[in-house]
């Protein structure tokens, strides 16, 4: 049930999530935050059971940080740290697999560009300038479609992502209040907006 | 929805004078939605050998990062390029050592043997080796491959020739099934080199 989406833009990624934590008929939460940081630029946004939402984004956050540490200092590009993630999932496929369908976002210095990686439960892994998981995909997909452009601007791709909220609040049967949106590039991971505060928990 | 079918696939190789090609269409999906248009599924292991992996993603990339792993300790242990027919091997053990619990993943090889002669091959998902001189072909759309092959081809086509061939067999293909195309990509194989090319089909 859950909403992710994500735009990539010039010079960096949105990353839009709501914020309801639910199951079967009821809500316990709806302020969580789901768009999950990783490194100092680079955060993905997580759709499935709060459990595993929870469990896997720490794994990788902290092995991230373990790499950096042991690596003096180091950083992974994002299309490492996706691919990174990619193998976890793979190799818990098999065994017990992690149920998060993933949008990972960052920000290389290297590149000065942001970069999107869609990456589903089953570990597939692609590189996409727009995506989104969930039901979602059936409201967000064709305005994402129709509306991006390459090199669009920050302001661009928020009015896109604002777009989105607005179809899925008029048209999604499950009623998401809330959202969560952040924005990664240069300057790092920072909150854009939330219709909740999380820390209020 | 067999598992096989979950992302959709199409591809095809076949066999020229003195070269080979190999083409795939582009298309990821997720059951009836489509996630990308830029997939890859043929990949490159050495300047001989293509391969194509159509079925499940996750496998694609999955057997894509082993069959790397498996050939960079090959050419470390023996100091010389695989062949296509020990890659193809390899390729096939590899995936009956997963028989109870399988790749989801349906190969084709393309190369040129140690003699410049065009190498194809196609397995099944635990690894039952088909070798043939002509073509072979895999994907959610095999039925459509193998009718448009069987029409087109023709023995020793030039790189040219083969590159239209096989353009025209996987597009048509494509067409008519939902699952697979959103455009296409053929690379042609010779003594030479490699010749890539992108297909503009439709995007449906």
């Amino acid at each position: 049930m859950d909403t992710v989406f994500g735009i990539q833009f010039k010079g960096g990624v949105v990353l839009a999530a709501d914020q309801s934590n639910a199951r079967s008929i009821l809500v316990y939460q709806n302020n969580l935050d789901k768009v999950k940081q990783l490194s100092s630029h680079s955060a993905m946004g997580v759709s499935g059971p709060n459990a595993d939402l929870v469990n896997f984004t720490e794994y990788i956050a902290k092995n991230l940080a373990l790499y950096e540490l042991a690596n003096d200092g180091t950083k992974l590009s994002t299309k490492a740290q996706a691919n990174f993630c990619r193998n976890e999932l793979a190799v818990a496929l098999r065994k017990g697999p992690y149920q998060v369908n993933l949008l990972l976002g960052g920000y290389d210095e290297k590149e000065m560009t942001g970069s999107l990686y869609f990456l589903d439960y089953m570990a597939s892994l692609q590189k996409v300038p727009y995506g989104s998981q969930g039901y979602a995909s059936s409201f967000c997909l064709s305005i994402m479609d129709k509306e991006y452009k390459e090199g669009l601007s920050e302001s661009d791709a928020l009015l896109i992502v604002e777009h989105s909220i607005k179809e899925i609040a008029t048209r999604f049967l499950i009623n998401q209040p809330n959202f969560m949106i952040k924005i990664i590039d240069k300057d790092g991971v920072r909150v854009h907006s939330f219709g909740a505060d999380p820390a209020e928990t | 929805m067999s598992i096989l079918e979950y992302n959709g696939a199409a591809m095809i190789a076949m066999a020229g004078k003195d070269c080979v090609g190999i083409a795939a269409d582009r298309r990821l999906g997720i059951q009836a939605q489509t996630v990308s248009t830029d997939f890859t599924k043929v990949f490159k292991m050495n300047d001989n050998i293509h391969v194509g992996l159509g079925g499940l993603a996750t496998d694609v990339q999955t057997l894509h990062n082993v069959l790397k792993f498996r050939m960079g300790l090959y050419e470390l242990r023996e100091e010389r390029e695989m062949t296509p027919q020990v890659f193809s091997h390899l390729l096939s053990t590899l995936l009956y050592e997963k028989r109870f619990g399988p790749y989801f993943v349906e190969p084709i090889v393309a190369g040129l043997d140690d003699k410049n002669k065009p190498f194809l091959s196609s397995m099944d998902l635990i690894g039952a080796p088909v070798q043939t001189k002509d073509f072979v072909v895999s994907g959610t759309c095999t039925g459509n491959l193998y009718g448009m092959c069987e029409t087109l081809y023709k023995p020793d086509l030039e790189a040219d020739a083969l590159f239209e061939t096989l353009a025209q067999a996987l597009l048509a293909s494509v067409d008519r099934d939902a699952l697979s195309g959103w455009g296409g990509v053929v690379h042609i194989i010779t003594k030479d080199g490699v010749t890539t090319r992108e297909l503009k089909g439709r995007q449906d």
